[in-house]
């Protein structure tokens, strides 16, 4: 769509000279063995110079695809048409040898994972250096000089010593700066970033944006990022592209689409977003159903099947981007636009207005009857702490790994303390949350309370009964009442057994195989899926869908305990929010208590009743999730709270914030006293030596310091940050 | 779902897994995706009919055609191809044409017998130490390298010599398997220690499954791709093996007789009466060739990132 150009005025003129990227009507389509696949339809939009625009989508909307084509990095299958150019110089359709020379000198791009996209033979120095050398005359020195200056920019410390190490060498967040170093290199003109935090921990993904800005900031380039993360989105850029199916469906600057979207792909995505700066009580609002097959598209909006206010024009006519209703923006770059026959019905409508709160998926229309039970029920009671009985107990639980040696003897060299000490109590009907960064010891605390690994000392016991000095043939009848849902809907169902059949094993493991296939229909239908689908495999079904069949599994034995291991984490919001909702229903119905072991703090806001933070094998706080939230006093937990993006622009940008700088130590060799003194912010600004001497001696104890719950730090100090 | 999809997929993913877009085919079963790939797969479909019909050959041919493998003084001696002998007679007066097929049938038993038994014990054995690694895993592959170092060859022969019955097919097939096992045990146990680290394993034992249905029910079937193209591939072998042996006199001793055993009768007459050493010559090259191009359109069948099309 070229709607851009044909408004175009007069006061754009002058606009122009500034545009850095100017894409228009992009499209890109892969052949298939199912026939043509329409990655990207009809893209067009502009980058200023030194702007940051923001391109959030689901996975498969198209957004990565979109700038791989503008980077000329799609495999010759894909057939790309349109012009993306680049300072005027049209970038489609340059052959190997000409794209060269843009790339990297006038464009450069950031890659999500930050392990794959750096050489593992050649040191950091060399790999940034290369980038200048292939772009610039310069000597070797003067390349390794400029290598060390810009790892100094991207907030490494020590660059001197840091540019003759290997990737391997460095964490995830370091490396993923290296890879910024090497994207400004070149002072290019347009930097895009695909995902760049994705892979990383909160705390680390604050350092990440933060060196992202700064390489903005010195090179004065454009910066387009794509992200799925709307928080993320919120805090840094100027102007959003909305993505779903290929086509951008909603443009314009933050604050407009976050908080006056008119398009209602846009206005249920921020309503299916758990958050952290709203009431917990309210339940999410899910886009029902999943995104169209890009090998199969409606002939219409992409969106009307999921749409609630789709009427018979969204389904016979695709809406084009345009001016939204009530844009007022002058500037023509900054004018609002969505693509939607009916935007104007959307002027102070709320996601709860358009979106119900269900825990369903679109698939079965038969089960909106039991949806409108539930949603009576969601106002649920949370505290019945006192009266409840406790299910499931760990009393100091230690699990080390043994790190052996190479070679035939394989002796033991190390130990890699995994988790050092946690004692959890999961009451009846209570949702216990484990959070903390990757490598905390959260699943595997998880792992260890199933037995499913076996802890190195410490005690679990389930109603009473000690599990730790079961055999595992003992243990076998007591796994009814335990169960697990895992994070990836991809590799916990077995790709080669029916869904019937993966749902019934659990029962005739457990002798109940005579009354399975009955009961299998019942639990297909709890979890809001089809129970005529019994017969399909699971790559038939989409991965909120597979979630759900990982939980009608778990459920499949009526356990009491479900243990879920980020059960969310691996799903689009859209979709996340339905599997929210669907896990909050049925512990209102079968009275479970949930475990739920997660990384992101907003989802257990939500659905938590009393949570627990770990860091590196150790609770560093823990109480009920009101006095967690309100009134953190680790700053640990301070620190958590204050790296999580909130999905709203004015909130995001001026909130305050409490950084924690560096990485997480390897658990191989925890730092002595407290563990998370290297990192502390409070340790290294406020205390004087010899308060800090506590800190380096004495590990803190989890106790009740005077703020209504438990923490493990010697200083600790209520600091309110929502 | 092609491999360019799933990369986009990945590349673009966010923590999200690469949302795919259901498949159009998605009401096809597993087996009628793999015969809808494997049907593409030009050469590999070629040398199936053909492998089809030299086995129709070599079992369902002798039950039509008049003469016998075996010496009948009705059968004039060195004669010609003409129509009662399409591959001329033998010195001693066999019909040559009888002999291929009766030839051709052997080394085909001989060739799925080993196939079909070295799969079954090697996927097993395999799968075992596979999933319980550590003490287990190193005892019972250090066990499979020794029947590993050992040259088939030589093993075969060496027992073929001195034990009863040691030449008639099964048993040349029987001690074939007991040196080929070792290989798609190796294989298996490979693939085993990756997949027993998935979700699904690990789901198992959270439901309470035993070790016994872990291996049969999990991981042996998601290993099948793998298993299938060994075993394919060691039909091949077999075969060659076989042909070996008999060539050097180790095999299928007289009066019955093997592919290997014709070509060797046959060696010194290749430019003299070529009718009698090439029909059997060019029947081992055929079965191997074309049971190798269907384990090539297997594993590309099998493997769901091999979906380009091929030609």
């Amino acid at each position: 769509m070229t709607t851009t150009e044909n408004i175009n005025d007069g006061a754009s003129t002058a606009v122009d000279k500034d545009i850095v990227l100017d894409v228009q009507d992009l499209n890109v389509t892969f052949s298939s063995e199912d026939g043509p696949l329409q990655a990207v339809r009809g893209v067009s939009y502009q980058v200023r110079r030194g702007e940051a625009l923001g391109i959030v989508g689901e996975s498969g909307s198209g957004k990565s695809v979109t700038s791989m084509a503008i980077m000329g990095l799609l495999p010759k299958t894909a057939k790309v048409t349109g012009s993306a150019r680049v300072l005027g110089q049209e970038l489609i359709g340059l052959n190997d040898a000409q794209i060269s020379k843009v790339r990297g000198e006038k464009i450069a791009m950031i890659f999500q994972d930050p392990l794959t996209s750096l050489n593992p033979v050649y040191t950091i120095g060399y790999q940034i250096a290369e980038a200048i050398l292939t772009h610039r005359k310069v000597t070797k020195q003067q390349a390794r000089e400029r290598a060390i200056e810009l790892l100094d920019k991207v907030g490494i410390p020590h660059p001197d010593r840091r540019v003759d190490q290997y990737p391997h060498e460095l964490s995830g967040g370091m490396r993923q700066r290296v890879v910024i170093a090497i994207a400004m290199a070149n002072d290019p003109d347009v930097i895009i970033a695909d995902e760049p935090t994705t892979a990383l921990d909160v705390t680390v993904q604050a350092q990440v944006l933060e060196a992202l800005e700064a390489a903005r900031q010195e090179t004065g380039a454009a910066l387009v990022l794509i992200t799925h993360d709307l928080g993320v989105v919120a805090g840094h850029v100027d102007r959003v592209a909305v993505m779903y199916a290929g086509r951008l469906v909603e443009t314009g600057t933050v604050e407009d689409v976050f908080y006056r979207p008119r398009m209602p792909y846009a206005l249920g995505l921020l309503g299916s977003l758990p958050r952290m700066d709203e009431a917990r009580g309210e339940k999410l609002t899910p886009i029902l159903g999943t995104p169209p097959s890009l090998l199969d598209l409606p002939r219409g909006c992409g969106f009307a099947p999921r749409c609630p206010m789709a009427e018979a024009l969204c389904h016979a006519e695709e809406p084009v981007l345009k001016e939204a209703v009530d844009a007022e923006e002058t500037d023509l770059h900054h004018r609002h636009m969505a693509a939607c026959h009916f935007g104007e019905r959307l002027v102070d409508v709320r996601p709860e207005d358009l979106f119900h709160p269900t825990s369903l998926d679109a698939e079965v229309p038969v089960e909106a009857v039991r949806a409108e039970g539930t949603e009576a029920s969601a106002e649920r009671g949370r505290e019945h702490e006192a009266s409840s009985e406790v299910l499931l107990s760990a009393v100091d639980l230690v699990k080390n790994f043994p790190i052996r040696s190479k070679g035939i003897l394989r002796r033991k060299i190390g130990e890699v303390q995994a988790v050092s000490g946690i004692s959890l109590e999961l009451r009846e009907h209570e949702t216990l949350a484990l959070v903390g960064e990757s490598g905390c010891g959260k699943s595997t605390t998880a792992r260890l309370l199933l037995q499913l690994i076996r802890q190195t000392s410490g005690e679990v016991t389930y109603m009473g009964q000690p599990l730790h000095t079961l055999s595992d043939a003992q243990m076998r009848p007591l796994r009814r009442d335990l169960q697990l849902v895992f994070q990836d809907p991809f590799a916990s169902l077995d790709p080669r057994m029916t869904v019937t059949d993966i749902i019934a094993e659990p029962m005739q493991i457990h002798g109940q195989g005579r009354t399975a296939k009955a009961r299998v229909k019942e639990l297909l239908e709890l979890v809001g899926l089809n129970p005529e689908h019994g017969s399909r495999y699971p790559h038939e079904f989409s991965g909120g869908q597979r979630q759900r069949i990982g939980i009608a599994r778990a459920l499949s034995l009526n356990p009491k305990v479900l243990i879920l291991d980020e059960p969310v984490s691996a799903l689009d919001v859209s979709i996340q929010a339905g599997v929210i909702n669907l896990l909050e229903d049925l512990q209102d119905e079968l009275g479970l208590s949930y475990l739920f072991v997660s990384h992101d703090l907003s989802v257990v806001r939500h659905i938590a009743d009393r949570v627990a933070v770990m860091y590196l094998g150790k609770v560093m706080e823990t109480g009920t999730t009101e006095e967690l939230f309100a009134a953190p006093a680790h700053p640990y937990t301070q620190a958590l709270i204050s790296a999580i993006p909130l999905p709203d622009p004015v909130k995001e940008r001026t909130r305050e914030r409490i950084v924690v700088t560096g990485d997480v130590p390897s658990p191989a060799d925890p730092p002595s006293g407290c563990r998370f003194r290297t990192r502390c912010p409070k340790f290294a600004n406020e205390l004087d030596d010899a308060r800090r001497n506590l800190c380096v001696e004495e590990p803190p104890e989890l106790l009740d310091r005077g703020t209504g719950h438990r923490d493990a730090c010697h200083y600790s100090q209520v600091v309110e940050l929502i | 779902m092609s491999e360019m999809q799933s990369r986009i997929a990945m590349s673009g993913g966010g923590p999200e897994n690469p949302e795919q877009p259901v498949a159009k085919g998605g009401d096809l079963t597993q087996i009628q995706i793999i015969w809808r790939r494997f049907r593409r797969h030009r050469a590999a479909m070629i040398s199936l009919v053909l492998l089809a019909l030299i086995t129709a050959f070599a079992f369902l041919g002798p039950l039509v055609w008049q003469w016998g493998h075996t010496v009948n003084s009705d059968i004039p001696s060195n004669a010609g191809p003409s129509w009662d002998h399409p591959f001329g007679t033998t010195k001693q007066g066999n019909d040559v044409f009888a002999q291929t097929m009766r030839g051709a049938q052997q080394s085909l038993k001989v060739a799925f017998t080993v196939a079909v038994l070295s799969t079954v014990v090697g996927a097993t054995w395999g799968a075992v130490a596979g999933y319980y690694r550590g003490r287990v895993d190193a005892i019972m592959m250090r066990i499979a390298d020794i029947f590993l170092i050992i040259p088939l060859i030589v093993a075969v022969a060496s027992i073929n010599g001195n034990v009863r019955g040691g030449a008639t097919w099964y048993a040349v097939a029987l001690i074939m398997c007991l040196f080929s096992w070792a290989t798609i045990a190796r294989v298996v146990r490979g693939v085993v220690l990756s997949l027993r680290e998935q979700e699904f394993i690990e789901a198992a034992r959270a439901a309470g499954a035993k070790a016994s249905r872990i291996i049969f029910r999990h991981l042996l079937p998601n290993a099948a791709g793998p298993i299938i193209v060994a075993a394919t591939l060691l039909i091949a072998v077999a075969v060659l093996t076989e042909a070996g042996l008999s060539f050097i006199g180790f095999g299928i001793q007289p009066p019955d007789i093997s592919l290997g055993k014709m070509v060797e009768g046959a060696r010194t007459a290749a430019f003299t009466r070529p009718w009698l050493f090439y029909p059997p010559g060019v029947l081992i090259v055929l079965i191997c060739l074309t049971i190798n191009f269907i384990g090539d359109g297997l594993r590309d069948a099998l493997d769901p990132r091999q979906t380009m099309v091929r030609r």
